[in-house]
This record gives structure tokens, C-alpha cells and sequence, in this order.
């Protein structure tokens, strides 16, 4: 297998789920704003 | 600068916000700056080729693990000490970022070591020792939430969090104590670094921006617990 498939493979997964950690403060913050 | 002010949740509200902002606005920049440095201008490595741009995620990540789990017990041993729900709570803040951050250290250290080392995982004491970490985190965010009084839970999950700090220096000198498959440290204050300017500047600029990352979602965290409790 091609290894530039693992970098991309950690950064996508990294930064998925960084973002999924802002999505879901993002969540609670707006169900605390209502 | 009035701390103990700071130390009441309703005063430290506001701060905590413009704090907040302004660490995710500069983690912004300095994660498109180090995702620049590091696929762009970094050279590609003479033995690893191109699979070595995985450090740029995994060393960053992987300090701020032992980082953030070291913060989150001191600042659960303050609660401890002073009884401040404020200083409880900055701890339960730090702990999913500190657990999401010895994850992705796991799991870039695993797609890494599948190319250069042959396999996803040995249980050498460097891996070991950072999964002992992660269930750590899990074990004080689960305690934590098992116990429905709030300042029994925080005082539980204190006492985990600061035993578990004897974890943080064996996985730092793992690589030392033990014949590890896992290389040596990268980056140390007391040596010149072994690779070249360009991929310890990116690095370095990763950490920076993934300290900032946890700054600012720990803040929004505590801010949410905050108004939660109230």
C-alpha cells in the first residue's frame, strides 16, 4: 500500500475529530443558550 | 492581577470567554501555518520518505497528553486542597481534550509505526504506557459521572487524577528505562535538535497550535458547566 494513505489517513482523523469536539461544545453551548 | 477574584466561577465567566476566543482565533492561524510547514515545506525524510509527516500530528498530540493530564491534576489537587469548584471543574474541562489528545496520539503513532516499524501496535512500554494514560482519562471522566453529588465526584476524581500523575514521567522516560521499540525523544531543552530546522519548526508550531486548541475548548467547556451548575 501506498504509505501516504497513513498520513492522510492521521490527519483526516485527527482533524475529524478535533472538529467533532468543537461541533459538539458548539451543541451544548447553543441547547444552554435557548 | 486579582486571582483569587478569577477564583469564583461567576467572575472567572467572562475571562474565561475572551480567553476562549482569542486562543481559537490563534489556533486557527497557527494550525494552517504548521499544516503548511509541514506538508509543503518540510523536506521529504532521506529514510521514511513521506510517512514521517506524521510526527507533525503525533509528537504534538502526544505532549499534550502527558501536558494536559499533568494541568488537570494540579488543578484537581487545588480543588482538593481549597475546596474551589472552580478549579474541580477546569479539571473535568481538561479531561476529553487530554483523552482525545492521547487518541490521536495513539492512533497516528499506530498508522506510523504500520509502514516504518511493520506492525499497528507492540506492547512496548512507550505504547503501553500512553493507553494506560488514556484509560486514566476515561476512568476520571467515569467517575466522575458516576457519583450524582457534585462535590463527592469532584474530591473522587481528584484523588484518580493526582495518583494517576506517577503515569505521566514513566511514559516521558519509558523510552530510557526500558529497551523500547519506540525511538528516543525528537525534541529535548538540552541537546540540539537531530532533524532539520524545518521539521522541528513545524513541530513546535503544531504544539503551540494544539495548546492553544485545548485552552480554548476547555474555557468553552467550563463556561457551559458553569452556567450548568447555576
Amino acid at each position: 500500500m501506498n504509505n501516504e494513505v497513513y498520513v492522510w489517513a492521521s490527519y483526516a482523523v485527527t482533524f475529524a475529530l478535533l472538529a467533532l469536539e468543537v461541533i459538539l461544545l458548539r451543541r451544548r453551548w447553543r441547547r444552554l443558550s435557548r | 492581577m486579582k486571582w483569587f477574584w478569577y477564583a469564583s466561577p461567576q467572575t472567572f465567566y467572562p475571562l474565561a470567554g475572551r480567553i476562549a476566543l482569542w486562543c481559537g482565533i490563534a489556533a486557527v492561524v497557527l494550525t494552517a501555518v504548521g499544516l503548511y510547514i509541514g506538508l509543503v515545506v518540510a523536506p521529504t525524510d532521506a529514510q521514511q520518505g513521506e510517512v514521517y509527516r506524521v510526527i507533525f500530528i503525533h509528537v504534538p498530540a502526544a505532549w499534550m497528553s502527558m501536558f494536559i493530564y499533568v494541568v488537570m491534576a494540579g488543578w484537581a489537587a487545588i480543588g482538593l486542597a481549597f475546596n474551589t469548584r472552580l478549579s474541580a471543574m477546569m479539571a473535568a474541562a481538561l479531561a476529553p481534550t487530554g483523552a482525545l489528545f492521547t487518541f490521536i496520539a495513539l492512533w497516528t503513532g499506530s498508522l506510523w509505526g504500520r509502514p516504518t516499524w511493520g506492525t499497528y501496535w507492540v506492547w512496548d512500554a512507550r505504547l503501553t504506557s500512553e493507553l494506560i494514560l488514556l484509560f486514566l482519562y476515561f476512568g476520571f471522566i467515569a467517575l466522575r459521572a458516576a457519583i450524582d453529588e457534585p462535590r463527592r465526584a469532584d474530591k473522587a476524581a481528584a484523588v484518580l487524577a493526582i495518583v494517576g500523575v506517577v503515569n505521566v514521567p514513566i511514559i516521558y522516560y519509558s523510552v530510557q528505562w526500558w529497551n523500547t521499540l519506540h525511538q528516543g525523544a525528537s525534541v529535548s531543552f538540552t541537546r540540539a535538535p537531530t532533524m532539520a530546522a524545518t521539521m522541528v519548526a513545524g513541530m513546535l508550531v503544531m504544539a503551540l497550535a494544539f495548546w492553544l486548541y485545548s485552552i480554548a475548548v476547555s474555557l468553552v467547556r467550563v463556561r457551559c458547566m458553569i452556567r450548568e451548575s447555576t
